[in-house]
């Protein structure tokens, strides 16, 4: 994996790491209203930075969430466990 | 319906093998307080829960269990993958060598199968939520007697990582287990 690949992807990972921790605490506190705001920026700008990756290394999620670009990208590695991304 | 995401929730990154090390990490992997038995009694539980919160509360936490046995997974595989037959033999892995070479299994750490009476599943969301709660301490606890285990870095900072996550859990459960007693109270009252 390229360096810039491992960035974006590490942003991508802190940035879903912040939207379990607000889910999870959402999940026992629904009324909090600043954890939810909290929790829609971060989905926000996580979706943004998960657009930005997929366009240039390919899909991160499969069954339609991602597409693929001219060919089906989808079975092209590193797979996560093989470099630990 | 699950989807799958084309990465770690915590990069996992092993420099040299470590067989022995391996040998005591799978039983996270599929042993009695590991993350296969962890996520499976949550995601079974959940049907009976009472209450919206209780049953989102135990599919997230069910789902980040599956999250957190790819993790382990993948700290078993590259500390094996590499790992010349005689240090495997040294480390004690010959019997589980014998029956699945390098590739991954649920057993303890010492090389019994998982089994399902790992779980319980009570029907009753007070016990079950208790009983979630002892869970997530005993994974913690197993995580910090892996941690006095490690000799490499690399994979203690993994393994505090998961530790860290059970402590969450465990403080997720409790919250859940005061809405679910207050909504068993209510329903009582009326
Ligand atoms: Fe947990």
């Amino acid at each position: 994996m390229q360096n810039e690949q491992m960035e974006l992807m590490q942003r991508l990972r802190e940035l879903e790491f912040a939207a379990v921790e607000l889910n999870l605490f959402l999940d026992t506190h629904p009324e909090n209203q600043e954890a939810l705001r909290d929790f829609n920026r971060v989905a926000c700008e996580l979706a943004e930075v998960r657009q930005t990756y997929e366009n240039k290394f390919g899909p991160t999620m499969n069954f339609g969430v991602s597409t693929s670009k001219g060919r089906w990208q989808w079975i092209d590695g590193p797979w996560p466990w093989q470099v630990g991304y | 319906m699950w989807i799958y995401e084309k990465k770690l929730q915590y990069p996992v990154r092993v420099c040299r093998p470590n067989p022995r090390l391996a040998k005591e990490i799978i039983t996270q992997y599929g042993g009695p307080d590991g993350e296969l038995s962890a996520s499976l009694r949550y995601l079974t539980q959940r049907y009976t829960m009472p209450t919206g919160q209780a049953i989102a509360t135990l599919t997230d936490i069910g789902t980040e269990e599956l999250a957190h046995m790819e993790i382990v997974a993948a700290l078993v595989y590259q500390l094996v993958k590499d790992a010349p037959l005689h240090e495997i033999k040294e480390a004690g892995l010959s019997s589980y060598y014998a029956d699945h070479d390098r590739a991954l299994y649920f057993v303890n750490a010492s090389g019994v199968p998982w089994t399902a009476a790992y779980i319980q599943s009570k029907g009753d969301p007070i016990a079950d939520l208790h009983e979630n709660m002892a869970a997530e301490e005993k994974a913690r606890a197993t995580y910090e007697w892996l941690i006095n285990l490690s000799d490499d870095p690399d994979v203690t900072d993994v393994l505090k990582f998961l530790r860290q996550r059970e402590v969450v859990h465990f403080q997720r459960f409790g919250e859940t287990l005061m809405r679910v007693q207050d909504y068993l109270q209510c329903k009582k009252v009326y």
